[in-house]
């Protein structure tokens, strides 16, 4: 026994819900253009076309094809999935912290996975260092390299968390307890370079800097898996999120597990930023930017900002990459520079021009 | 019955019991309003019947089925919850409502979901809103909008706390007349928390009086005494009658 059925969907509705897919798609065409563009642009140039025939598996030319096989798509690809995975990981956490302000750099995450990754690498042995500017830190044992940077991401997460259901937990106080949480991490960090040798020093900071150079076929491989399985998890969750954002309460009604949504997208945000900033370093913003830059765009809707956001992600970390290496070419810069130049003026924008969400 | 809740007892850790022995039954197409000063345990009821709060001894059923046995989603199916504070994100309106379609939705939004929700806008006069975003609207549509989200649910019960808090005289009015032509269209059975004594008797079939945890006094409209106020809100007030309507005016006078 139903009254509602038969109602009538607005032809506005369905039209706007049109924009917001070529929005999406718009988006994911950007993507692969600029991952070809990142591929083809470098000290060395090479032509779309040998691009395009070496990414499709067809005959190229033989140089290309190393350049390509052993440096640029890996880079490319890395850059591609770190921006995605920092992303969708600032818009889950936005949303179940209930908190603009949520990323994995602004709530001392990233930091907390720098201090893990070097812990495991200086103490652990996971890893050796040089004093080159390229490779600076050989990661000889990524798993357990990783596990010290998830243990120290989980448990700032679980910090946060804890933060977030005391009663009366505002935005600020979470936000301040993750500005005392990176500190805390960072200064462990400096704790751990004050003891290094030369060498290590100079490697630990050269690691830190947030590079998607240093990754090679392995990195890139156990960044896919993580990032897509953790993309496919939020993606699932979307309707969930909807409901959080609003109200616990509300989302309690409409059948949502509130507080293990909340654990389990803290759980697979922490892994993501783990593991990208074990084999990456710490890039910052990308994670807190992009979630806005799209919310205003297309709205709060979880359906289409969680896509959209991971995309702008890819984009803006694919893009950072190659001006990065453009700009003071044979030199590379550090991407994390960028993305910070860029971020940091946008950041400020976004609050003085106030609306959130 | 569509809705039995039957001596229900609820606790906060240690700071002895908040609802004592608290039972009703309410019929299809009855709107029951729970009436209390604050801190009585209004809301906590209404999350105890939505099996958000677990009591320690008692049973809501809701046509015979009990909801402490089922899980969160099947409960989402059998009622709705108007919260008393909602948030409102960039969101349109028509999306807003699509969210109550969750508890029955796949991995994708069927036509039947659009179509009920294009439904729900009709019945509560919010068609011409339905791509505003939500986080401009007025008190009074985003309580529509909240309303239309628990309607799609398709609920047998509606639960609503305090449903006309934070609204002005005609929003006031407009929503309850809303939720009363809803309730009997639908013949869903109602149970709000409300504040305003003379609104909840002019809309509601019944009323039940909670004082010190445990129901005080209950029945129809036209059966509340003064002696009841004065319990429940150490109030002196004159109970009157106008146009056929029960009327509760404070006289001034000092409370026994």
């Amino acid at each position: 026994m139903s009254h509602l059925n038969h109602g009538h969907i607005p032809q506005a509705y369905t039209a706007y819900v049109s924009r917001k897919t070529y929005f999406v798609t718009g988006l994911a065409v950007l993507g692969l253009v600029l991952l070809v563009m990142a591929i083809s642009l470098g000290a060395v140039r090479i032509p779309v076309d040998q691009v395009l025939r070496s990414l499709s598996g067809m005959e190229a030319d033989h140089r290309s094809q190393i350049i390509i096989r052993s440096i640029r798509l890996p880079h490319a690809l890395a850059a591609l999935l770190a921006g995605t995975g920092l992303a969708a990981a600032g818009t889950a956490m936005q949303s179940i912290l209930r908190n603009p302000l949520g990323s994995p750099f602004t709530l001392g995450l990233s930091q907390a996975g720098a201090f893990g990754a070097a812990f495991a690498v200086m103490l652990l042995g996971t890893g050796t260092m040089q004093s080159t500017t390229v490779g600076a830190v050989t990661i000889a044992n990524p798993y357990l390299t990783t596990l010290a940077a998830f243990v120290a991401c989980m448990a700032t997460s679980l910090v946060i968390i804890a933060i977030a259901r005391l009663r009366g937990a505002t935005p600020e106080v979470m936000v301040l307890s993750g500005v005392a949480l990176g500190s805390l991490f960072s200064a462990g960090t400096m704790f751990l370079q004050y003891f290094a040798d030369d060498v290590q020093l100079a490697a630990m900071v050269f690691w830190t800097f947030g590079d998607v150079g240093r990754a090679g076929w392995r990195e890139v491989a156990f960044m896919a898996v993580t990032v897509v399985l953790g993309l496919a998890y939020f993606i699932a969750n979307r309707w969930n999120y909807n409901a959080i954002d609003a109200g616990d309460e509300t989302a309690r009604s409409l059948g949502v597990r509130v507080e293990r949504v909340r654990m389990f997208g803290m759980i697979v945000a922490s892994l993501i930023t783990a593991i990208i900033v074990a084999f990456l370093g710490v890039i910052g913003f990308v994670g807190l930017i992009c979630p806005h830059i799209v919310r205003r765009i297309i709205g709060d809707d979880h359906r289409f900002v969680m896509p959209a956001a991971s995309l702008t992600g890819a984009v803006l970390l694919l893009a950072s990459d190659t001006v990065a290496r453009l700009l003071l070419a044979p030199h590379v810069l550090p991407v994390a520079v960028l993305t910070a130049f860029l971020g940091a003026p946008t950041f400020l924008y976004l609050l003085i021009r106030g609306r959130w969400r | 019955m569509m809705l039995e809740v039957k001596d229900i007892r609820v606790g906060y850790n240690g700071s002895g019991l908040v609802l004592e022995d608290l039972g009703f039954t309410l019929g299809a197409g009855e709107i029951l309003a729970i009436l209390g000063p604050n801190g009585v345990g209004k809301t906590t009821l209404l999350r105890c019947i939505n099996g958000m709060i677990q009591p320690k001894t008692g049973s809501v059923m809701v046509e015979g089925a009990d909801v402490f046995g089922m899980s969160a989603g099947r409960i989402a199916r059998r009622l709705g919850y108007v919260a008393q504070r909602n948030d409102a994100g960039r969101m349109t309106t028509f999306d807003a409502v699509l969210l109550g379609r969750k508890p029955h939705m796949g991995w994708k939004v069927s036509h039947d979901d659009l179509h009920k929700v294009g439904a729900a806008l009709h019945q509560l006069g919010l068609e011409h809103l339905a791509l505003r975003d939500i986080d401009r609207m007025s008190g009074g549509e985003l309580q529509k909008v909240c309303i239309a989200r628990a309607l799609v649910q398709e609920p047998r019960v509606l639960l609503l706390d305090e449903p006309t808090s934070s609204l002005d005289l005609k929003n006031q009015l407009e929503i309850l007349g809303t939720i009363r032509r809803v309730v009997k269209e639908h013949q869903l059975a109602a149970v709000m928390t409300m504040h305003d004594l003379n609104l909840a008797l002019r809309f509601v079939d019944r009323f039940l009086f909670i004082r010190k945890g445990k129901v005080f006094a209950s029945g129809r409209p036209d059966e509340i005494s003064a002696e009841m106020v004065a319990a429940v809100y150490g109030v002196q007030v004159d109970i009157l009658r106008h146009d056929g309507q029960v009327v509760v005016v404070p006289n001034g006078r000092e409370s026994a």
